[in-house]
């Protein structure tokens, strides 16, 4: 168990900078979920951290020590593969055991451990199989029992889970969370799938291009995010944007197609006269007749979901996606309107993409009503 | 390809038994030669039914030709051959696979264009370092001055020298040295996932740790791919034990001995040839490598298909 510093770190191959300016500060026993499209960065991070890979500039700590020059054994992190990378030519106890075999863990000792890990994750009828005669799952158990049994400081996962099906997906998601709360080690998971990041993360932490654009709580993240590209990426279905004028006398936000959004006042003297982009996430909006909501569009297609249809709608020509129980199917092209509840906007400043928040309480109150 | 053509599955089964032929017809009147007395094995038309003089025969030509210390001494260069090559050739690749170095693909190609240069080609300057293992380094020593230096300075004159001539070293080490063995490595160990050498990093496992828990269990079928190879060359080698030993009631080789015995104006002086012996001792001779083949044949093809992939 340890805490984990990343303090400045930066990463080059060659002339290609993958990373820079990296700062993220990691709890004991705390469970981070470092998410981001491939090729941000996330994996170098994570490679970085457990030694497999030097860093450019900068320094990682893990509990209070400078790692940089040290080897991956010698850091005291567990790594979880993507493709598991199991030794085929071993049965899944002599993967497992391999560490303490090469640490020199006496033969007993060793075979007690394994037998106790491999039931923990319910392998205790497969020990004498090889890798090539287990089912992707069983795969993923072994994998992880191999970190597991080290009893690492630091367990590192990298897409563990981009291998398997959905179903058994979810059911190791659990299993790793379950792992989590048993043996208490400082994790990071690696990931682009939002769903595995906002299930298992303490923390998520989303990265764009080498570098770290937010760092919060999943509903930190999900409620007020950091920059147009985390309003983007988080959420699913994924946020519209409309792009508009902030009138603060009006105090409502004058869309590009006509349309007036009433804003919170704080938000609206925040954003005074800036240009915006406003994103709106399709849960919280809701369908109208024609005319009635605060956005008029036009119906493009309608998705069924089962318990609920999102609706693709074009206002003028820009996408905007409405979730909604209703059991409405309006016609391809026919006029809708569309209601935003106050409160519901993001806005996000057009030039640097960063989210605008409210002038919080220093605002004096208002004079008149 | 699949297709429904018999008449062409007729052809094609046509070629391979008229290949087939081809190979085993000479191997057909070794056999019946071997077991003829001189007599009939000079008569004319060729007898194509075995006689019963097969032992014999044999046995006179293992006296003549003095075969037990030679299949001793063949079995010794090719045995050291095979280890030599399997072990020199794995670290060589496992160096140039896993390990960053400067000069790391200049080295490869080095060792690859070797390829291009069979013992045959380059036998006089190698039987010259045979003669005398040390004397690169005595020319390297010359040419710079060193030598002049130490003789001025303390009268003693440098001269190296070892003798490789009229030895098993001599004999092996030359054959140990060749690129196909690393190149063969060298492809499979490229196959290694990387992930899994990372693993092996984070289970603590050190670089000789890697080699051994993991790379050589995995290449093991390309490890007998190679030994049978190079059993096989090693123990067909001609020219090269023919010009270091001179000595060749101590070290001589199998397959030389043989060509003694192969009748020309030399050995029967003008005499009736004997082609009986010759026969049953070239059955005798090439059953060693024949026996590596067959024991080590299923070993031998996966490790080669292996390297396909």
């Amino acid at each position: 168990m340890a805490e984990i510093a990343i303090r400045n770190v930066a990463k080059t191959y060659g002339k290609t900078r993958i990373m820079e300016g990296v700062n993220l500060t990691i709890r004991n026993g705390e469970f981070v979920v470092i998410l981001g499209p491939s090729g941000c960065g996330k994996s170098t991070l994570l490679r970085l951290i457990a030694g497999l890979e030097e860093i450019t500039a900068g320094e990682i700590a893990i509990a209070g020590q400078v790692v940089n020059d040290l080897e991956p054994r010698e850091r005291g992190c567990a790594m979880v593969f993507q493709n598991y990378a199991l030794y085929p030519h071993m049965t899944v106890a002599e993967n497992i055991g391999y560490a303490l075999k090469v640490a020199g863990v006496p033969k007993a000792e060793r075979q007690a451990r394994i037998a106790a890990t491999a039931a923990s994750v319910g392998l205790g009828d497969f020990l004498d199989r090889r890798p090539g005669q287990l089912s992707g799952g069983q795969r993923q158990r072994v994998a992880m029992a191999r970190a597991i049994i080290r009893e690492p400081k630091v367990f590192l996962f990298d897409e563990p889970l981009s291998n398997l099906d959905a179903k058994l997906r979810v059911q190791m998601r659990h299993e790793i969370r379950r792992i989590h709360t048993r043996i208490k080690a400082t994790s990071i998971f690696v990931t682009h799938d939002q769903h595995e990041g906002m299930t298992l993360a303490d923390r998520l932490v989303v990265m764009n291009k080498g570098t770290i654009e937010q760092v919060g709580t999943p509903d930190e993240i999900y409620d007020r995010p950091a920059s147009l590209y985390v309003a983007g990426f988080i959420g699913s279905p994924a946020m519209s944007f409309l792009p508009g004028r902030v009138d603060a006398g009006r105090q409502a936000l004058m869309l590009e197609s006509g349309a007036a959004l009433p804003l919170p006042r704080a938000l609206a003297q925040a954003a005074a006269g800036r240009l915006v982009q406003a994103g709106l996430r399709p849960e919280t909006l809701s369908l109208t007749a024609p005319g009635k909501g605060q956005i008029d569009a036009r119906v493009d297609f309608v998705e069924e979901l089962g318990a609920e249809r999102l609706y693709h709608l074009m206002v003028e020509d820009l996408p905007l996606s409405v979730l909604s129980s209703e059991k409405v199917r309006p016609a391809e092209g026919a006029p809708i309107g569309v209601s935003v509840p106050l409160g519901a906007l993001h806005l996000f400043d057009a030039d640097t993409g960063r989210r605008i928040e409210p002038q919080a309480a220093e605002t004096p109150v208002a004079v008149t009503a | 390809m699949i297709e429904r053509t018999p008449v062409l599955n007729l052809m094609t089964h046509l070629i391979l038994g008229l290949g087939l032929a081809i190979i085993l017809v000479p191997v057909w009147l070794a056999i019946v030669a071997a077991t003829l007395t001189l007599q009939e094995v000079n008569t004319a038309p060729v007898e194509l039914w075995p006689g019963d003089q097969f032992w014999p025969n044999l046995k006179e030509a293992w006296a003549q030709s003095d075969f037990g210390p030679k299949f001793v001494n063949s079995f010794i260069v090719a045995v050291g051959v095979v280890v030599g090559k399997v072990t020199l050739a794995c670290i060589t690749a496992f160096a140039l696979v896993f390990f960053d170095f400067r000069g790391r693909m200049l080295i490869f190609w080095a060792i690859f264009i070797t390829l291009m240069l069979p013992l045959e080609v380059r036998i006089v300057p190698t039987y010259a370092v045979a003669a005398n293992a040390l004397s690169p380094f005595q020319t390297i020593l010359d040419a710079t001055g060193i030598s002049w230096l130490l003789n001025t300075l303390s009268g003693i004159e440098v001269s190296l020298e070892w003798n490789l001539l009229n030895s098993y070293t001599g004999l092996i080490l030359p054959l140990v040295a060749t690129a196909t063995g690393t190149f063969l490595y060298r492809q499979f160990f490229l196959t290694i996932p990387d992930e899994l050498v990372e693993a092996a990093r984070m289970d603590g496992a050190g670089p000789l740790r890697f080699l051994w828990d993991v790379l050589i269990p995995l290449s093991k079928t390309n490890i007998a791919a190679l030994a049978t190879i190079m059993f096989v060359y090693a123990w067909n080698q001609y020219l090269w034990p023919l010009l270091v030993i001179t000595d060749r009631a101590n070290y001589g080789m199998v397959v030389v001995q043989l060509s003694d015995l192969v009748p020309d104006q030399l050995t029967t002086g003008g005499g009736t040839p004997t082609w009986h012996l010759a026969m049953a001792a070239t059955l005798v001779v090439m059953l060693p490598p024949i026996a590596v083949v067959i024991f080590m044949q299923r070993w031998f093809v996966r490790g080669l298909i292996n390297t396909d992939k």
